[in-house]
């Protein structure tokens, strides 16, 4: 059961590999969470992950397998997960692929695979995790989307279409969820510096993982619905979302 | 999938989303609003897997009478005062039966409940299962408590005292609602021969002043209670308002009020907005009202006859008042430690006040008897209560820090008032937890009876994993 300072005791983590979800998971474990199911493709490859969040105090660390984008499978998984383990307090939806932009403008495939990870997986797997929610009477569903998720850029428009609908499809879970005892906050980070965006070139105001996980604790404690990770990213995404598209699309965003 | 509609989709109940007076973690239950008795036992031997608890009038500050995706019993319907023993000086009434509903009628006849918690509006049934105090510092409800009846999944209706079935008393009285539903009870009362107060104030510049005061001359008065201004700090840390007094008796009244004593006035009822901004009150604010409060309270004041309400319950006068907090709510931080760890106190109060942790209300009290209650809270010491707005960065870690110490002491958190505290604590803050255990596995070896505050704290749960600290 969460407390009113929104720390969860037990957390479903989909995308259980995922830098920002492991530092919020540690963060959670050093309060009061005791249970935590990391999910993810390969479930063999998180024993560290979980070492770490042992460590960090939770008492029930477990790697189980979930595919994103067998969507078949979503029904059956999220049955599973609830009656080995009981009541979830929290979900965090972290899974998430960047893409090779290139090779998706002009390979379908590689698209699909973008978008059905990070829109119609996320949506798939929700839809069961929602209702479990409402039958417990109780819950919170913590979805990272991205900055990205503001306005397609030129440059990585694929990742940042399928952001955009995972964004406003878990906005929408959440008004259909308000009132009836669970809570729903969308997580729009920054540049965040994790394995996924190794390589890149950092864009102003970068952050960490574990600056993510403080903000999402801090959201929770608030009852936000939305947070920016770190906060003035907000007023960048205002300003980019009115630039007139001539200039937009030419900017070397 | 999982299907939405709960099993029990009769009539009787309707879906309720559910929060404590601190408006903080609501939960979604089925509520059910039993009208008579009869159909009590019956219905609630009939629950799903989520289980039922007892709520009254949903005064306790945390999750206590909230049950995600189960089922909650709202008691208030069953209000039936039964019978007054004027000889014994003993009402019999229903659980759902304010307290604010038995001063009325009791009153005016010249009877006042034994003890009274700092709001009138609670229940009878609620009362027990939180087994709560007031400024009296010599008993807690369930003292007063001659006789009563109890809702278990295991035994149905008990009939229960310190005499007959005292394991089933002591363990329902401060149980959380977790052994069983209290439905009716049998309460001690005190004569009166007004409906006043005669009281006395007095202002005191830091907090070893006040309980200086406090012990020395308590014993003077029946009742008693500090106000702290929990933003002063240094020589003024914990400068303080205190409030001490008695019924006042015929002799105290001037001889042309003494026919209309026993007379309660109308209260007048004020109201809260709807809503109010979640900042509003902040360090600035809070500092503003401590610095008013703390100089319009008279530095010695005697003999103020005073009507009862405005002594017991100062907020009842003020409907929703905890809307003012604005929708993130709000913590009641409430602990006791033991006579000679007045330092803990002493340490919260510069903790609070370096961290400018704005308490609008903080109240001083102190206890000389604890009961046989497994999970009752008082015991002889001191009991202090904060309410903090949620929202301030490092709040939990600073109250985590602040359990420590308590625990240390010897001390423990208020349960009816918990919405945060670590369910690894529970066990050394309440000794007889496994004691209590037994009694309710006796009680409820289904583990019918569930409510969030026990989800949360794992009370009733005796495989806690232990974690090493």
């Amino acid at each position: 059961m969460k407390d009113a300072l929104g720390s969860p005791q037990s957390v479903l983590v989909l995308g259980g590999g995922s830098d920002i979800a492991l530092a919020t998971v540690r963060l959670f474990a050093a309060r009061r969470t005791r249970t935590v199911v990391l999910a993810a493709r390969d479930p063999g490859s998180l024993d560290t992950a979980a070492t770490g969040i042992r460590a960090a105090g939770a008492t029930t660390v477990e790697a189980v397998k979930f595919d994103a984008t067998a969507f078949a499978t979503h029904d059956r998984f999220v049955d599973d997960v609830w009656d080995r383990f009981g009541d979830f307090d929290l979900v965090l939806i972290a899974f998430g692929v960047l893409g090779d932009q290139t090779r998706c403008e002009t390979d379908s495939a590689a698209a699909i695979e973008v978008i059905q990870t990070n829109f119609t997986g996320a949506a798939s797997v929700a839809i069961p995790v929602a209702h479990r929610m409402l039958a417990q009477g109780h819950g919170t569903v913590v979805a990272l989307s991205s900055i990205a998720a503001e306005r397609a850029r030129r440059s990585n428009f694929v990742y940042g279409s399928s952001k955009a609908g995972m964004d406003q499809f878990f906005q929408g879970l959440g008004d259909m969820l308000h009132g009836r005892g669970v809570h729903v906050m969308v997580v729009r980070p920054g540049f965040v510096r994790t394995k996924m965006t190794a390589g890149m070139q950092a864009a102003p105001f970068s952050t960490t993982p574990e600056a993510v996980a403080d903000a999402i604790a801090r959201g929770l404690e608030r009852g936000k619905e939305k947070i920016w990770v770190p906060e003035p990213v907000r007023f960048i995404a205002t300003v980019m979302h009115h630039i007139p598209r001539p200039l937009y699309r030419k900017l070397p965003l | 999938m999982v299907e939405v509609r709960r099993s029990i989709s009769l009539f009787d109940v309707h879906d309720e989303t559910l929060c404590g007076w601190g408006r903080t973690a609501p939960t979604r239950a089925s509520v059910w609003e039993p009208r008579t008795l009869d159909g009590v036992s019956e219905r609630l031997s009939r629950t799903s897997a989520r289980g039922v608890i007892a709520r009254g009038l949903g005064r306790s500050y945390g999750d206590a009478a909230q049950n995600a995706g189960g089922l909650v019993a709202r008691m208030t319907r069953l209000d039936g005062i039964a019978a007054l023993d004027e000889e014994a000086g003993l009402v019999t009434c229903e659980a759902g039966v304010s307290l604010d509903s038995l001063i009325r009628a009791l009153v005016p006849m010249g009877w006042f409940p034994t003890v009274v918690p700092g709001t009138a509006y609670v229940t009878v049934g609620g009362a027990i299962a939180s087994d709560v105090h007031g400024k009296y510092r010599h008993g807690s409800f369930c003292d007063a408590v001659t006789r009563m009846r109890v809702w278990t999944p295991a035994r149905g209706i008990v009939t229960c005292s310190a005499e007959e079935d005292p394991d089933v008393f002591w363990a329902t009285a401060g149980g959380m609602g977790l052994t069983g539903v209290v439905v009716d009870a049998t309460l001690r009362l005190h004569r009166v021969q007004s409906a006043l107060m005669r009281v006395d104030t007095e202002r005191t510049s830091n907090l070893d002043g006040c309980m200086e005061r406090m012990l020395g001359t308590d014993d003077r008065y029946r009742y008693s209670v500090a106000w702290i201004d929990c933003l002063a700090s240094g020589k003024h840390l914990g400068r303080s308002v205190l409030t001490r007094g008695d019924h006042a008796t015929l002799d105290d009244l001037a001889p042309h009020v003494r026919s209309r004593a026993l007379t309660l006035p109308d209260g007048l009822r004020l109201s809260s907005p709807q809503w109010a901004p979640s900042g509003l009150l902040n360090p600035v604010t809070v500092r503003a009202f401590n610095e008013v409060w703390y100089r319009k309270a008279p530095r010695d004041e005697r003999d103020r006859l005073q009507p009862l309400t405005g002594f017991f319950h100062p907020l009842d006068g003020v409907g929703g008042w905890n809307r003012i907090y604005g929708s993130r709510g709000f913590l009641q931080y409430q602990y006791l430690v033991p006579y000679g760890a007045e330092n803990v106190v002493r340490t919260t109060l510069e903790r609070l006040s370096a961290a400018r942790c704005a308490s609008f209300l903080a109240v001083l009290k102190r206890f000389e008897h604890a009961n046989a209650g497994h999970l009752s809270f008082p015991a002889p010491g001191w009991t202090l209560a904060l309410d903090i707005p949620v929202g301030r960065s490092g709040l939990g870690d600073l109250l985590d820090g602040i359990d420590r110490l308590v625990v240390d002491a010897g001390g423990r958190i208020y349960l009816t008032k918990d919405a945060r505290t670590s369910p690894d604590l529970i066990s050394e803050m309440y000794p007889r937890l496994d004691a209590w255990r037994a009694v309710r596995n006796a009680l409820d070896p289904a583990a019918v009876l569930h409510s969030d505050l026990d989800r949360r704290l794992h009370l009733a749960d005796t495989r806690l994993e232990r974690t090493p600290r």
